[in-house]
């Protein structure tokens, strides 16, 4: 019986990830806890894989094994479509700033009265401020 | 100003660079009491500036939304500048901009009207599929409304300033869901809802998209939309305030 061997070196290479990850600030703190959680989670489980066998037992689950299989299943689905729920706010968010964006140049053009081109990369840094300028006149 | 209301024609155009001067002029010519503008759906070809040289006023969006992006942008606009009326016109010239008074004039008594291809007017004609999702709709709608609407895909619609302050803020962005979810929503919130019969043109450019597989796609979408709009919460509220219709 070796199974502890997988579970528990898959446990905590995932934790270390999860750790690493938050080091370097790639984790948002509002996934952090999810995340911590879920790491904690997942060592007494990977070093004891049969920990749950009574409990899931009592739930008609004949092995811990399967139960945590059917946990994780639904652990993640909730975590995707939590990720589409965040996807389509995004996706309202751009779409708000896209309007914004056409409303504003939209106002600006007519001030001008002329047709305006479209900004191109060279059209916007060449109406950067100069740092120099900045630089003297401070 | 038409009638002592401030209208506003909205053509939402993504690449219609050939087509869209020739329509902004028309609609000029009709109209001249109302404004113009084109909602430019981040097009890469020259719609905004044919549209700017042809005297309309354009909003250019960075990047494509759909039409039910660009036509809350539309709203948006005409919340924003204070216009009683705003009118969708498509930008590919087959709605007749003559046919406007007629929307207007039923305007008077609803909230929204539609113009409605297959009310007796012109040869617009349909088959297969596409003919059975639009039944569908037809049915579905008309008794929700509790009045005849034979054509709710139709792009060419006219609204009141209450319907724009609601656009404005809530029009869907899916495909199909700019024009079957907002009519929906509009008569879920309570808003009165009538269609007129217009005749329907060619194109003036752009080819219409038309096949078997497309047709059958159709239906099923207009099904999904149909079967959604129906369940989703209503999130827009008629003021409680009767305008005396």
């Amino acid at each position: 019986m070796k199974l502890w061997i997988l579970t528990s070196l898959t446990g905590v290479v995932l934790v270390l990830i999860i750790a690493e990850m938050l080091r370097r600030r790639k984790l948002k703190e509002k996934y952090a806890a999810l995340w911590m959680v879920t790491g904690l989670l997942i060592i007494p489980l990977g070093f004891f894989p049969r920990g749950l066998d009574s409990v899931a037992e009592t739930v008609g689950v004949r092995s811990g094994v399967s139960f945590i299989l059917f946990l994780s299943v639904v652990f993640l689905f909730m975590v995707c479509l939590q990720l589409s729920w965040e996807v389509g706010h995004l996706e309202e968010e751009t779409r708000t700033l896209a309007e914004e964006i056409a409303l504003i140049r939209g106002t600006s053009k007519q001030a001008s009265s002329d047709p305006v081109p479209p900004v191109t990369a060279a059209a916007v840094a060449s109406s950067a401020p100069n740092p120099s300028e900045t630089g003297a006149a401070s | 100003m038409i009638d002592g209301k401030r209208v506003l024609i909205i053509l939402p155009a993504w690449m219609e660079a050939e087509g869209v001067a020739e329509v902004i002029k028309e609609v000029r010519a009709t109209l001249p009491g109302a404004d113009t503008v084109v909602v430019d759906d981040g097009s890469p070809d020259a719609t905004s500036q044919v549209a700017l040289g042809a005297g309309a006023d354009v909003l250019r969006l960075p990047y494509n939304l759909g039409v039910g992006g660009a036509m809350r942008l539309g709203y948006r606009y005409a919340a924003d500048n204070n216009y009683d009326v705003a009118i969708q016109v498509d930008a590919d010239g087959q709605h007749d901009p003559r046919c406007v008074p007629q929307l207007l004039e039923k305007l008077e008594h609803a909230d929204l009207v539609i113009g409605a291809r297959f009310a007796g007017e012109g040869d617009y004609t349909v088959r297969g599929p596409r003919k059975w999702a639009m039944t569908v709709l037809a049915t579905v709608l008309s008794r929700m409304a509790r009045t005849k609407l034979t054509d709710v895909t139709s792009g060419f619609r006219a609204c009141n300033r209450d319907l724009i302050c609601q656009f404005a803020r809530t029009y869907p962005m899916e495909y199909l869901g700019d024009t079957v979810e907002s009519t929906v929503s509009a008569i879920r919130a309570g808003y009165s809802v009538r269609q007129v019969p217009v005749a329907m043109r060619e194109r003036i450019a752009g080819t219409p998209s038309q096949s078997p597989l497309r047709a059958m796609m159709y239906l099923l979408r207009i099904g999904l939309i149909l079967v959604v709009a129906l369940g989703r919460k209503v999130d827009m509220q008629r003021p409680s305030v009767t305008t005396g219709r």
